[in-house]
């Protein structure tokens, strides 16, 4: 660590370069993980929300839970796992320099991603179908409980929804850069960053799917 | 002192896959669970099954186990703080 503070690094690699661009990919790294920790933050509120509703309205959240189509939820969840795969291990093909190996898993990261949001779109549409949607005649005549459980649903698989949309955005980025060879084996914290997002909305998934699918 | 660029610590692509395993395996686990009637069990285990899960994305997936000191201080702050947040909140919740 403290070489990184002194300033002073003699043999530093940026030396062998002919440009010295100033790069420091630990305070990088930092800078990802605070804004990631604001996401935690922001959805550790949404799941306070559904802490205290849930103990208000156990029995209705119960009947509303099931509901939801558990199939879907936990196929959804394998994909999000099995996108995480992909993307640690289009990190490590950069590391080792197989560019080509490395374009290949980001986009299948991308697919999955993109087949998850297919899902969720299906899985959303039969509800809509079916008049549970916020706001809806259905809805409103059910108890309380039950109201504030599809409330609670949407707005927070909606939220994870849209950041995986973001990370879809960013890995595409991610792309250009790596065609581009602006991330290459010797400079490809962009990616790894990218990669710590797109874990993030994993992560996130992780706790959002036995909340709200697995309440039997 | 010098950190030189081929200290940065790689995993292997076996590493990763094995994790995947495991995260599979943890799912169809909680999956299963979920179908027995345990009560209030039921949701400490699917909790419990969830941080068991969120411990290996967050280790080798994002890499946290390799990272310097700093990295785990900053982890261990929020979620200290994310933890003080719901225990206070609990209190007005279960007891009010």
């Amino acid at each position: 660590m403290s070489d990184y503070l002194s300033g002073n690094n003699p043999g530093s690699v940026q030396s062998e370069h002919e440009e010295h661009v100033h790069r420091d990919d630990m305070s990088s790294k930092i800078g990802m993980w605070l804004f990631l920790l604001t996401e935690v933050l922001l959805f550790g509120g949404l799941f306070l929300l559904y802490m205290a509703y849930r103990v208000k309205y156990t029995g209705n959240f119960h009947d509303a839970a099931l509901e939801l189509n558990m199939k879907i939820g936990t196929f959804n969840t394998l994909i999000l796992i099995t996108s995480s795969l992909t993307m640690a291990l289009s990190i490590a093909a950069m590391q080792r320099a197989r560019k080509g190996l490395s374009i290949f898993l980001l986009v299948s990261t991308q697919a999955l991603g993109i087949f998850f949001l297919i899902n969720k779109f299906f899985e959303w549409s039969a509800k809509f179908h079916h008049g549970l949607y916020p706001g809806s005649e259905t809805l409103l005549n059910r108890p309380k409980g039950e109201y504030i459980f599809f409330g609670m649903y949407y707005a927070m698989t909606g939220l994870h929804a849209l950041h995986v949309i973001a990370g879809l955005t960013l890995l595409t980025f991610m792309l250009v850069f790596i065609i581009r060879n602006k991330v290459n084996p010797d400079n490809y914290i962009r990616l790894e960053n990218s990669g710590l997002y797109w874990h993030l909305v994993d992560l996130i998934w992780i706790f959002l799917f036995p909340l709200f699918y697995l309440m039997r | 002192m010098e950190k030189a660029k081929n200290d940065i610590h790689k995993t292997g692509y076996g590493t990763y896959v094995l994790i995947w395993l495991i995260l599979v395996g943890l799912t169809i686990a909680t999956v299963t669970a979920s179908g027995f009637n345990l009560g209030d069990f039921t949701l400490i285990i699917a909790l419990l099954i969830a941080a068991i899960k969120s411990g290996f994305v967050i280790n080798i997936f994002m890499h946290i186990k390799f990272e310097d000191k700093i990295f785990k201080v900053f982890l261990g702050l929020a979620f200290m703080t994310l933890l003080a947040v719901f225990v206070l909140t609990s209190f007005d919740v279960f007891f009010r």
